[in-house]
């Protein structure tokens, strides 16, 4: 913002009126992003009849704990995590072993009906994942693979989002580096696993947060596929707990607090991760 | 043998060679695709022109589905909650983050962890994200009707998501709120790619602030403005996990609010029509290719990709 440097140059001006304005208003930007998370820690702690308060009180009288007791008795709180991070671990997984495959192929490699087949990629990208929702539940159904890990990984074994992005990562790659490598008698498996792989590393991160966060994230197909509340995600499951305790918002609270936990511990420990790879995602798209 | 000779033998061994590996390294993406993408889409397609009967039977009915689509008031009211929807996030939503990028991309303290905080609402599942908000719109005990009435000194009882008129708007808003860091953080991104000395050497021909922004800024930043901008009009238009979760089908306002793909959901997992649900999520289709079409298209009289 130059207008705010030459506010604070002029000599005459020992208040940088522009400048305190920027902060002000990054700073309500903050608290805004902020205070609901705040509300909805301090709602779980309280119980049902303070929460009805008016006017509300904003630390809680007591801090209590049954809520959660409360939401761990009705949900599978176990089964719930645990399926949640199973499905992002695969998911992850699958992405990056077979869009590093691909991507490298898609970049790298010569042959008959690529342009072809990274065509299909493509497409699949634009297309909303709901026009495939029905055959794909159909399918399981017919596999008797409804209710399970298989299923809630199934639309996401193979990701055309990280084949487009790795093959963006590897056309950045020098040819080079394959010559150099082919030379030394490598051939095309060891030339991509040994040399070329080792380089996509940070966008290989930014693939696995932007997979984590949307499988993380995603709902529908969660609550299509399993209906089974023991093989239910944090986000279907809590569907159901808004079924269940449909203005008790202490409970609701304590739930979405459990629900989120997982991710903002994983968010405080790799932030930099998280905020560049997604920057990443965006760059190279 | 001349040596351009063994060159060409060489390189159509290679290319051969290559093929091979080609083929092996992408097999397993292209097989997920048949399976999970390409099979479906033309399974949904077929589907459409039929109707689910008794024991997983299906029977071919033409035009059916479409003809009851077209004349159903709630796939027209779906269709223009969805728009309203686009309406409501993707302006707003593509201002102010291109403005809180701005304002992060000047030389300020404690960027990493603004950004950090904006970004924090994108990490949380949508479904935990709408209850939050769900608690903070209610009536009577909702923290903003609550500080509304503090700020005027009157009881404020406003029914944010049971007022047919706020209930779009206002989920519109958390939706607003859950992106806006995603967006930040790739606008940033470009706007940090921008080389100073163009600045530089507007100052030099004494360009001001706006002149600067219209003329350097949204030019440079304008591929990833694209980007953002094409990335929310298909979320807006796919628009499910939030208005779900916060305006169930006994709302008085659900009419008012119901998406293109929650009455999808309805149709297809609640209801059990899936031929209908077939040809509503191919209209969503033909909505989310006329938009993308329109922007591609007007892409080149905005979007400069050259450096």
């Amino acid at each position: 913002m130059t207008t705010l440097q030459n506010t604070v140059k002029r000599p005459h001006a020992p208040v940088p009126v522009g400048k305190i304005v920027l902060y002000a208003v990054l700073l309500a930007g903050a608290v805004t992003m902020l205070v609901p998370f705040l509300w909805m820690i301090l709602t779980s702690f309280k119980s049902v009849g303070e929460s009805i308060r008016v006017p509300p009180t904003i630390l809680p009288a007591r801090w209590i704990t049954i809520n959660y007791k409360e939401v761990i008795s009705t949900l599978p709180m176990f089964n719930l995590y645990s399926n949640t991070i199973l499905l992002i671990f695969f998911r992850i997984l699958l992405a990056s072993i077979f869009s590093s495959m691909a991507g490298y192929a898609f970049a790298k490699l010569r042959f008959p009906g690529r342009n072809l087949m990274f065509g299909l990629v493509l497409a699949q990208n634009m297309l909303p994942a709901q026009i495939f929702i029905i055959p794909q539940y159909l399918m399981l159904a017919k596999m008797n693979a409804l209710n399970s890990m298989f299923a809630l990984v199934f639309p996401g074994l193979v990701s055309a989002f990280g084949t487009f992005f790795l093959r963006q990562t590897y056309m950045s790659l020098p040819d080079d580096l394959g010559e150099a490598a082919r030379i030394d008698g490598c051939n095309q498996w060891q030339t991509f696993y040994r040399i070329m792989l080792p380089l996509t590393k940070t966008a290989l991160m930014a693939l696995a947060v932007f997979t984590a966060v949307f499988a993380y994230g995603d709902l529908m197909w969660p609550l299509i596929a399993n209906t089974d509340l023991n093989k239910m995600t944090l986000a279907s499951g809590l569907s159901v707990l808004r079924g269940q305790f449909t203005t008790k918002y202490p409970l609701l609270m304590a739930g979405s607090v459990l629900a989120m936990l997982p991710m903002i511990v994983l968010y405080s420990a790799f932030q930099r991760q998280f905020v560049e790879g997604i920057a990443l995602t965006g760059t190279k798209a | 043998m001349t040596s351009t000779h063994i060159a060409q033998v060489k390189r159509a061994r290679r290319l051969s060679h290559d093929a091979g590996w080609g083929y092996l390294m992408v097999a397993p993406t292209i097989l997920g695709l048949i399976i999970l993408n390409i099979y479906p889409f033309f399974h949904s397609f077929y589907m459409s022109f039929s109707e689910t009967m008794l024991f997983g039977n299906w029977e071919w009915v033409g035009l059916d589905n479409y003809r009851k689509m077209f004349s159903d008031p709630n796939m027209w009211r779906a269709t223009g909650n969805t728009l309203y929807f686009v309406l409501l996030t993707v302006p707003l939503g593509i201002f102010l983050a291109l403005a809180f990028a701005s304002m992060l991309n000047s030389q300020i303290k404690g960027r990493d962890a603004l950004r950090a905080i904006y970004f924090l609402p994108m990490i949380v599942a949508p479904a935990a994200i709408a209850m939050v908000w769900k608690w903070l719109y209610n009536t009577e005990y909702g923290l903003i009707n609550q500080f509304l009435s503090l700020l005027i000194g009157d009881d404020v009882k406003i029914n944010w998501i049971s007022n047919p008129k706020l209930a779009l708007p206002a989920a519109a808003i958390v939706a607003i709120w859950s992106s806006i860091g995603y967006d930040i953080i790739l606008l940033l991104a470009g706007l940090q790619a921008i080389p100073r000395s163009y600045y530089e050497a507007a100052d030099i021909d004494g360009a001001n602030f706006i002149s600067k922004f219209f003329h350097i800024t949204i030019p440079m930043v304008s591929p990833t403005m694209f980007f953002v901008l094409i990335m929310r009009l298909m979320a807006a238009l796919k628009q499910f996990d939030l208005v779900y979760m916060m305006i169930t089908d006994t709302n008085p306002a659900f009419q008012q609010s119901q998406t293109l793909m929650y009455l999808f959901y309805r149709e297809s997992f609640q209801v059990g029509n899936k031929g209908y649900a077939s040809a509503l999520v191919l209209w969503t289709f033909v909505i989310i290719l006329a938009f993308t079409a329109i922007q591609f298209v007007g892409q080149k009289k905005w979007v400069h990709y050259d450096q």
